[in-house]
């Protein structure tokens, strides 16, 4: 028996310990906000927070995830109210929609370090997330109006 | 959307007072059933209006991120004169009575655009005629506006609500006489509106195929065979079977292909064979295929490589063409002259996978019979039929709910993993989710062709293009190309060059191949505007000048044309050239050293688009695209503003991509398998998208594809233009070009 805590909440798991955190999530805690687009790293779209820190969550089994906290795109607010979801809504960014909770959670983890981050800092920080759709020039603008909602916000 | 001639409108009343209109079968067609089909058809209603005035609008069409949610319900809502606020859209079912559901080729705003605005005016005609009617007025005196009728004359008005059950009376509006609203009124059309799910999208909300979730559902992961054709000769089914989690594993024999190259979009419903494995997680079951020992029978692809394919195109190329697609004047005798200049170039680009962020993936559940299905599917309708022929039951036992997809790109439009979950359901009795690994993705794609060509051009002493000649060498066998690999025998310069000469070799092919985001022009674009390009600079001429004076001398009516030819018109693709030449400030800018720019243009599924890129290359060959200018021509209105430009962006990006990724065979087997080796591009080397549109008097056309093919080109001619060195193999990398 594992326990994690998934947005704020403890969540117990007695499944197999090797199974990757993107299917603990998806198909036991029914969380399917992160989505499975490589299984190896390279895409994003499973990103979620662990410890406060962007993670890829197909690569960490869930034995690693003990005692650990995790944020998904469903603990970043209730209501879709957090500046980075305000913003991306405001620049209308997505088109499938699939990557962007990948993107959302890259970019909130960014401002919580960088309050005000440059192009040079967001490219930077985004180039892990791929968006098979191309909108990341729209991203970017995202990343911007975020950190100018959540200078108002504080 | 054909509706004329099998459906008329039809208004009936719904609970709480509202009414509604759509499409109904027309009886004598019923009766006998429309040609191929033996089902009858059944109403599809399109818009209603509850008695507190919400419109609920159908969406037909499947949504891939193109907004298609948005599109057609933003048509009826525009003509029904409501205001976008209190419209609801809501997914239509899939079957015959919407008019063939098939989400591709840019299709959905040409084909809907009158059919939607008049299923909106009909609505609205008829809310009119009830006001009309309560008042004792003429409807002539009545107007409407945000959903109120107003008798102005009289200083009274009424809401849509409030009209609606009457509504439901009134005599039905022939579809054809209808009085659509002057385009100046447009209140809606034209206007940006906010995705249909983007707060779903933004918050997590489980609206993709891959989250869809059914109560007692198995998860299926499905080894395929890795050569087009193989068998399953044996596996270690036992040892799989006692694995943790593991409730079925079992060969799939495949179901033979209907044709050499098969077609999933209407029928042959043949799909690979293969081992699937379901279980209580898909986690279990993929990692009990990491413990599959299958002996496969290859069969005859098994030696199929890819060098070995680009060595026969060279033998090919110098043997005489296998077919001539078109000829005009006499172009042999001009390469003869003496007094003309000859260019020659040899291009190749290879076949690329769609690699849609989300794998596919398709949730079935056969019981009693009857099959449900929620797929991605952007061809939704022949895949339920196709799943009833794989089946043996009828297309009405077929339920197929349409779920949002991450991304299409013309993927979606196979129905392979439809067919697959639908047969491993029924085989294990359960409602089963079928999801491929990006290995199973990259590996089992329809993919972009591949393909060859071999030019020759003769320029005269003024500096005219006198001669062209092309010979195309793909794959196919006797006179057809495989699926969407062929060659548009009117591309531009066919019908601008006096002397022309288009012909075709083709050599065998063990892959499947379809359409990907701009299916036969994404590759022919490159090929046709470098070589323009090639020859512009051997003239010693501006390429943008160059390519101007060319569309002034149509030799149109002087040759007999191939009817299947797409040919642009050359007023409105000059009209996209001179915009984009003047927003790139070509010829009049100062650029700084190792920048520069290139230029091309391409008509496509009815766009036109001239589309011109900056950049910097340094002495490693890394290319940076500074800036990119987009002008189309996509008629009269760009229907959602902010989506189109969306859409435009990611078709640039999306082309940019497409320089640097290669599916390649090796003993039959493709060699990528994930975003490492089919790699596309990152946020830093997204560049800046100017996008314009230039707009004509002409009907609207689709926007999912068209702005795709120029980038290539543009980037490729401004990669000569920085360099001196010609791009003439994809992808770049193969000529040591990469993005920094
Ligand atoms: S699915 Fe985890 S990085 Fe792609
Ligand atoms: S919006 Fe489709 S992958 Fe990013």
């Amino acid at each position: 028996m594992i326990t994690l805590t998934i947005n704020g909440k403890p969540r117990p798991f007695s499944g197999d310990p090797e199974m990757p955190l993107l299917w603990v999530l998806r198909d036991e805690f029914n969380l399917k906000g992160a989505k499975f687009g490589c299984g190896m790293g390279l895409c994003g779209a499973c990103t979620v927070h662990v410890n406060g820190e962007p993670a890829r969550s197909c690569l960490m089994t869930a034995a690693e995830m003990s005692g650990k906290s995790i944020t998904t795109i469903e603990g970043l607010s209730v209501d879709g109210s957090h500046p980075v979801q305000l913003a991306w809504e405001a620049i209308d960014v997505p088109q499938c929609g699939y990557c962007q909770a990948g993107q959302m959670m890259t970019a909130c983890a960014l401002l919580a370090k960088t309050p005000n981050p440059n192009d040079v800092e967001i490219d930077s920080a985004m180039s892990g997330n791929l968006c098979r759709c191309g909108t990341y020039r729209r991203i970017r603008a995202a990343v911007h109006q975020a950190a100018e909602l959540g200078k108002v916000r504080k | 959307m054909k509706i004329n001639r099998r459906f008329f409108l039809r208004a009936s009343v719904i609970a709480g007072g509202g009414f509604m209109v759509g499409l109904h079968p027309i009886a004598k067609l019923k009766a006998q059933g429309p040609p191929g089909a033996n089902q009858p058809l059944s109403p599809a209603d399109f818009v209603s209006i509850s008695s507190d005035g919400i419109a609920t609008i159908v969406a037909k069409n499947q949504e891939l991120g193109q907004g298609a949610l948005n599109l057609l319900p933003m048509m009826i809502a525009e003509e029904l004169d409501v205001d976008w606020k209190t419209v609801r859209v809501v997914r239509s079912g899939v079957g015959p009575q919407y008019g063939g559901q098939i989400t591709g080729g840019s299709t959905a705003t040409p084909s809907n655009w009158e059919p939607m605005r008049r299923i909106g005016a009909a609505a609205r005609q008829m809310i009119v005629a009830a006001a009309a009617q309560t008042w004792g007025v003429a409807a002539e005196e009545c107007s409407t506006a945000s959903g109120v009728v107003y008798h102005r004359a009289s200083s009274r008005s009424l809401r849509y609500g409030e009209l609606a059950a009457k509504a439901a009376t009134m005599p039905v509006p022939a579809f054809t006489s209808l009085k659509l609203k002057d385009p100046k009124d447009y209140k809606i059309i034209g206007t940006t509106t906010a995705g249909i799910e983007t707060k779903e999208i933004l918050t997590g909300k489980p609206i993709f195929g891959i989250d869809v979730t059914v109560p007692g559902m198995l998860y299926a992961s499905f080894e395929k065979t890795p050569v087009l054709g193989g068998k399953v000769v044996s596996a270690n089914l036992d040892a799989i079977k006692s694995m943790k989690g593991v409730k079925h594993a079992f060969v799939v024999e495949g179901v033979p292909m209907a044709n050499p190259y098969p077609n999933y979009l209407f029928e042959g419903p043949g799909f690979e064979a293969g081992v699937a494995i379901v279980a209580d997680s898909w986690w279990a079951a993929q990692s009990a295929r990491k413990k599959l020992e299958v002996k496969w029978d290859f069969g005859k692809w098994a030696t199929q490589e890819s060098e070995a394919n680009a060595r026969r195109a060279d033998e090919l190329a110098a043997q005489p063409a296998g077919r001539t697609l078109r000829k005009e004047g006499d172009p042999e005798a001009a390469f003869q002259r003496e007094d003309v200049k000859v260019v020659q170039a040899r291009y190749e680009f290879p076949f690329i996978a769609h690699a849609t962020l989300e794998p596919q993936n398709c949730t079935a559940h056969f019981k009693d019979g009857k099959m449900e299905i929620w797929s991605t599917s952007q061809f939704p309708a022949p895949g339920r039929t196709t799943v009833a022929r794989l089946l043996g039951i009828p297309e009405t036992d077929v339920t197929l709910h349409m779920v949002r997809a991450g991304g299409g790109f013309g993927r979606r439009a196979y129905n392979d993993s439809m067919c697959e979950a639908a047969w491993i359901s029924k085989t294990v009795g359960a409602p089963v989710k079928l999801l491929w690994s990006r290995e199973d993705d990259i590996r089992h794609d329809y993919y972009r062709c591949g393909g060859f060509q071999y030019f020759k051009a003769a320029i005269d002493r003024g500096g005219k293009l006198l001669a062209w000649k092309n010979h195309f060498v793909a794959y196919g066998e006797g006179d057809a190309f495989v699926h969407d690999g062929g060659f548009n025998a009117g591309e531009f310069p066919a019908g601008y060059v006096e002397n022309l000469l288009v012909q075709a070799s083709k050599m065998p092919l063990g892959l499947k191949t379809g359409a990907l985001r701009a299916p036969g022009s994404n590759s022919i674009a490159w090929v046709m505007q470098s070589f323009i390009d090639e020859v512009a600079h051997a003239a010693g001429a501006d390429p943008a000048q160059f390519r101007l004076a060319l569309l002034k001398k149509s030799t149109a009516g002087t040759a007999p044309v191939d009817p299947r030819a797409r040919a642009l018109n050359p007023a409105r693709m000059s009209g996209v050239l001179q915009l984009a030449m003047e927003k790139s400030g070509w010829g009049q800018r100062t650029l700084r050293p190792g920048a520069a720019l290139g230029i091309a243009f391409h008509f496509s599924h009815g766009g036109y688009f001239a589309e011109v890129a900056e950049v910097a290359v340094d002495a490693k060959k890394q290319v940076t695209v500074n800036k990119v200018w987009v002008v189309g021509d996509i008629g009269s209105h760009v229907i959602n503003p902010s989506s189109a430009e969306n859409q435009v962006q990611g078709a640039v990006v999306d082309g940019l991509s497409e320089m640097i990724q290669e599916i390649t065979l090796k003993n039959g087997h493709v060699v990528q398998s994930n975003y490492h080796d089919h790699s596309m591009l990152r946020m830093p080397q997204a560049p800046a998208i100017e996008v314009s549109f230039l707009k004509t008097n002409n009907p609207p056309t689709g926007l999912g594809e068209p702005a795709l093919p120029p980038i290539l080109p543009a980037v490729a001619n401004a990669i000569f233009s920085a360099t001196g060195e010609r791009i003439r193999t994809l992808p770049m990398t193969k000529q040591g070009f990469r993005f920094a």
